[in-house]
C-alpha cells in the first residue's frame, strides 16, 4: 500500500510566530485539478491590528540594525529560498513547472538586488548641502516606520518579495497581504522567513480577502505609508483614508499591465519611495 | 493684558545682572521704510502671460493688517478663470517642457537677477500686505527668494545628475500650487522654482490676505519674457483654492499650509492619480539641555518662536528645558521678551510686526485664554500695542502639561509653551509626543548628543544650537501629519519629475 502523505496546514507568519486567523476561518485552496491543498486563513481586521502591533513592535530593532546586517539577513533569506526551490514552485500552482522555476529564480535575484542596496542606498539618496552660511548641512534617509503591502493578484510570490524587499531594507517593517487568488506562496515565504535570521515582527504575512482587510489598510494610523497594487476604487478608498493620519500612499494601479520580472520593478526609486528625509543643521565653529 | 513677570523665592535666588532694558531707557525715534512699494489701485489675475479680469469681474479688498487700511482691490477667480489658466498651463507646457535646460536655467536666472533689482520694493509691499517686519521682508523673505530661483535655475540642465541612476528625467505636466499667507513671496519661490526648473507649467494661488507680491511678481514674469502660460496666478480664498485643487489637468498638487486643509485636499485628490506634495503645519520642540551656551540659546529660543510673529509652520512653539536650567532660562526670556520691540512693521526697528489678519489674531487669542484656564502661567512683557491693527505681545506660558492644548495644537502666533524635562530619554520622547514632525532644535554643547537626538527626533529638519534656518540647497519639510515631500535641494526636485 503506498505510504499516505502528510498534508500540511497553511499558517500565516505574524508576529515571527505562524498563526491560524483569531477567527477561525478559513477558505480553501485548491490545486488546477480541484485537489485540495489546504484551508488557508481568511485574516481578519484584528489579525491585521496585531500584525501592525507586531510590525511597531520590531520597528526600533530592525532600523537599529547596521545596513550591513541588514543586507547579510536579506542574503540570507534569498538563500533560504534557493533551497527550497522546489517547495516555492510547487506552491505556485496553478503555473506550470517551468514559469513557477522562473518566479523563484528571479525573487531570489530580487532579494539579492536589494541585499546590496542596504549598506549603499543611504550613499546615494543622503547629501551634503552647500548652505551660505556656516553650518555643516546634511541629509539623511530614514525608515518611514510600519508599511502596509498590498500585494497583487498576479506573480503571487516575485510582486510580494518586490514590495517587500524595498521596504525593509531601509529599515522600515511590513505588514503584508498576500494575493488573494493564489495565496500559498506567502504562506511558504514565511516559513522561510522564519529561518532567515530576519526578527520576528519586521515581515508579517497576512492571507485573506481584499474586500475584509482593505478598509483597515486604509484607516490604521500606525500604518505610516502603502505599497502595493490596488484597483481604481481601491484606490480611491486607500487615499481618502489615508488623509486622517496624513498617510504616504504609494499605489500601483491593477488595471496597467506590469512586467515583475523586468529589471524596472527593482531599484533605487522604490527604496526612496519608502523612506524619510531628515536635514541636520549643525554649526561650523570652535 | 500685559502683567509683571511673576518671581518665584527660586527666581530670586539666581544671580542677576543688572538689567539693561532699551525701550524703557530710551524713546526710540520711527525709523520708517521710505522705499515705494509701487502698488497699484487694483490687481486682475495674471494668465497666459497677461493681466486679465476675473471673468466674473468679482474682486476683494487686500488690506494692511498694520493699520487695517485698505491696500489694492484684488481678482477674485471662480472655476472658470482657474480653467483659463490650466487652459494656458497646458498650451505653454509642450514648449516649455522641450526647451534645452539650459535655456530654462537662464529664464530663472533673469527671475532671480529682476527679483534682487527690485528688492526693496518687494520688501515693503511684503511688509503692507502681511504685516511682517520691514527687517525680515528685506534681510530674509526677499533674497531667501531670489536664491531659491539662483539656486535652481543651475539644475535646469542638470537634471540627470539630480536622480542617480535614472535614464530618463520627465516633468509633470501642469502643476497646480497653492501657498500660505505667512511667507507669500518666498513661498512663491520654494514653489515656483523647482517646478519650472524640472519643466512643469504653473497655476498658482497664492493666498488670499497675501496676494500682492505674488501679482507684482507677475510683473517680473512679464519683464523676464517668460513664456505666456508658464505660470499663471489666479487669486482667491479657500473656493478658488478648491477648483485649483479638484481642476482635472492638474497633474499635482503642491501645497503648504494648515493640516486641515492638507487633508481636505487628500479626500479631494484620492483616486485622481495626481501627484501631492503637502507641507503642513508643526508643533516643533527645541530642546535646551543644561550644558547649552545660556545666551546663545536664548536668542535661538527668541528667534525661533518670536520670527514672523509665530506664523511659521516650523516655529520652535514647544521649549523643553533641562529641569536644571529652568528658572534661569525663564528669567533670562522673560528679561529679553521686555526687550522686543512690537508695533509698526515698517518699523526697522521693530522685532514683531503685525498679525496677518483679524481671524488669526482671534485665533491665538481664543488658544491663549485656553492655556490660562488649563492652568498654565502666562507671562507677556508691559508693551503698548498700535491701537489701530492685529497686534499681539509675544508671550510665554510656564508650568504647561503634555496634555495642554496649548503643547499639542498649532498656534501660529507669538506664543511659547515651555516644559521641562530631567533625561535625554524624556527629551526625545516628549518631543516626538506628537501628531506632528516638521522640525526640531536642539542646544547643547555635546556633539554625541546632537547626532544622538537629531537620529531619534521624528522631524524632517533638526537645528542643532541654531533655529529657523533655511537655505535652497536645503532640503525641508515633514513627518507624520506635517506632511510629505521636500522642497529645496536636490530632494526637492524629485517631486516635480517622473523617472524612467
Amino acid at each position: 500500500m503506498p505510504r499516505l502523505p502528510i498534508a500540511k496546514t497553511p499558517k500565516v507568519y505574524v508576529g515571527g510566530a505562524f498563526i491560524r486567523s483569531e477567527s477561525g476561518r478559513t477558505f480553501p485552496l485548491r490545486d488546477a485539478r480541484g485537489r485540495l491543498i489546504g484551508h488557508v486563513p481568511q485574516c481578519t481586521r484584528k489579525d491585521l491590528r496585531n500584525a501592525v502591533e507586531a510590525a511597531a513592535k520590531a520597528g526600533p530593532g530592525w532600523a537599529r540594525r547596521t545596513a550591513y546586517n541588514r543586507g547579510q539577513i536579506l542574503y540570507r533569506l534569498a538563500e533560504m529560498i534557493e533551497a527550497r526551490t522546489a517547495e516555492l514552485s510547487r506552491a505556485l500552482a496553478p503555473a506550470t513547472n517551468r514559469a513557477a522555476a522562473r518566479e523563484v529564480a528571479a525573487s531570489v535575484d530580487r532579494l539579492i538586488h536589494y541585499a546590496g542596496w542596504a549598506d549603499k542606498c543611504e550613499q546615494a539618496l543622503g547629501s551634503v548641502n552647500a548652505v551660505a552660511g556656516p553650518f555643516f548641512n546634511f541629509t539623511t534617509s530614514e525608515p518611514m516606520g510600519v508599511i502596509g503591502v498590498i500585494a497583487p493578484a498576479e506573480c503571487p510570490l516575485l510582486a510580494l518579495v518586490s514590495l517587500i524587499a524595498p521596504a525593509i531594507v531601509s529599515g522600515n517593517t511590513v505588514v503584508a497581504l498576500a494575493s488573494e487568488p493564489r495565496p500559498y506562496a506567502a504562506i511558504v515565504l514565511g516559513e522561510m522567513l522564519a529561518t532567515s535570521d530576519l526578527p520576528g515582527g519586521v515581515v508579517n504575512l497576512l492571507t485573506g480577502l481584499r474586500r475584509e482587510l482593505l478598509p483597515t489598510f486604509a484607516s490604521h494610523a500606525h500604518l505610516r505609508a502603502l505599497s502595493g497594487v490596488a484597483n481604481g476604487e481601491e484606490r480611491t478608498a486607500l487615499e481618502r483614508g489615508s488623509a486622517d493620519s496624513i498617510r504616504r500612499v504609494r499605489l500601483l494601479a491593477a488595471e496597467e499591465p506590469r512586467d515583475w520580472f523586468a529589471d524596472s520593478a527593482q531599484g533605487l526609486p522604490m527604496i526612496r519611495e519608502l523612506v524619510e528625509f531628515k536635514t541636520t543643521w549643525h554649526p561650523v565653529g570652535a | 493684558m500685559p502683567s509683571a513677570p511673576a518671581r518665584s523665592a527660586r527666581r530670586r535666588r539666581t544671580p542677576t545682572a543688572p538689567e539693561l532694558i532699551f525701550g524703557n531707557l530710551w524713546e526710540f525715534d520711527p525709523s520708517p521704510e521710505t522705499a515705494d512699494p509701487k502698488l497699484k489701485a487694483q490687481y486682475d489675475l495674471f494668465i497666459d502671460g497677461q493681466f486679465v479680469p476675473a471673468r466674473r469681474g468679482a474682486r476683494f479688498t487686500s488690506i494692511n493688517p498694520a493699520n487695517e487700511k485698505a491696500l489694492a482691490e484684488v481678482a477674485l477667480a471662480d472655476e472658470s478663470d482657474v480653467a483659463d489658466a490650466y487652459a494656458a498651463a497646458a498650451r505653454a507646457f509642450p514648449r516649455w517642457s522641450r526647451l534645452p535646460g539650459a535655456e530654462r536655467g537662464k529664464y530663472l536666472f533673469r527671475l532671480a537677477r529682476l527679483l534682487q533689482d527690485r528688492a526693496r520694493e518687494f520688501a515693503v509691499a511684503e511688509t503692507l500686505d502681511g504685516g511682517k517686519p520691514i527687517r525680515e521682508s528685506r534681510d530674509f523673505d526677499v533674497p531667501m527668494a531670489a536664491a531659491h530661483f539662483f539656486y535652481h535655475a543651475g539644475w535646469a540642465d542638470k537634471l540627470n545628475y539630480a536622480f542617480p541612476g535614472a535614464r530618463v528625467v520627465r516633468p509633470l505636466g501642469v502643476v497646480g500650487q497653492v501657498i500660505p499667507w505667512n511667507f507669500p513671496l518666498l513661498m512663491l519661490a520654494w514653489k515656483l522654482a523647482p517646478a519650472l526648473a524640472t519643466g512643469n507649467t504653473v497655476v498658482l494661488k497664492p493666498a488670499e490676505t497675501t496676494s500682492l507680491t505674488a501679482l507684482k511678481f507677475a510683473e517680473i514674469l512679464q519683464e523676464a519674457e517668460l513664456p505666456p502660460g508658464v505660470v499663471n496666478v489666479v487669486t482667491g480664498a479657500g473656493v478658488t483654492g478648491a477648483a485649483v485643487v479638484a481642476h482635472p489637468q492638474a497633474a499635482k498638487i503642491a501645497f503648504t499650509g494648515s493640516t486641515e486643509v492638507g487633508r481636505q485636499i487628500m479626500r479631494a485628490t484620492a483616486g485622481t492619480g495626481k501627484r501631492l506634495t503637502l507641507e503642513l503645519g508643526g508643533k516643533a520642540a527645541n530642546i535646551l539641555f543644561d550644558d547649552a551656551p545660556l545666551d546663545q540659546a536664548v536668542e535661538g529660543v527668541i528667534n525661533g518662536i518670536f520670527f514672523n510673529q509665530g506664523h511659521v509652520c516650523c516655529a520652535g512653539s514647544r521649549l523643553l528645558v533641562q529641569e536644571s536650567v529652568v528658572d534661569e532660562v525663564v528669567a533670562r526670556l522673560t528679561l529679553r521678551l521686555r526687550s522686543l520691540r512690537v508695533g509698526d512693521p515698517l518699523d526697522k526697528n521693530t522685532d514683531v510686526g503685525a498679525i496677518n489678519s483679524g481671524e488669526q489674531l482671534a485665533r491665538i487669542k481664543r488658544l491663549v485664554a485656553v492655556g490660562v484656564r488649563e492652568g498654565a502661567t502666562l507671562y507677556q512683557p508691559p508693551c503698548a500695542l498700535p491701537p489701530k491693527g492685529f497686534y499681539f505681545p509675544p508671550t510665554l506660558f510656564t508650568g504647561v502639561q503634555q496634555s495642554h492644548r496649548i503643547a499639542r495644537e498649532e498656534i501660529f502666533g507669538p506664543v511659547l509653551s515651555i516644559l521641562t524635562f530631567r533625561t535625554v530619554d524624556e527629551a526625545i520622547e516628549k518631543a516626538n509626543n506628537t501628531a506632528y514632525g516638521l522640525s526640531a532644535g536642539v542646544w547643547t554643547d555635546k556633539g554625541s548628543r546632537i547626532l544622538k537626538l537629531s537620529t531619534e527626533l521624528k522631524a524632517g529638519v533638526v537645528w542643532a544650537n541654531t533655529y529657523n534656518k533655511f537655505d535652497p540647497a536645503s532640503p525641508f519639510g515633514g513627518y507624520k501629519e506635517s506632511g510629505f515631500g521636500r522642497e529645496g535641494g536636490r530632494h526637492g526636485l524629485a517631486d516635480y519629475v517622473t523617472l524612467s
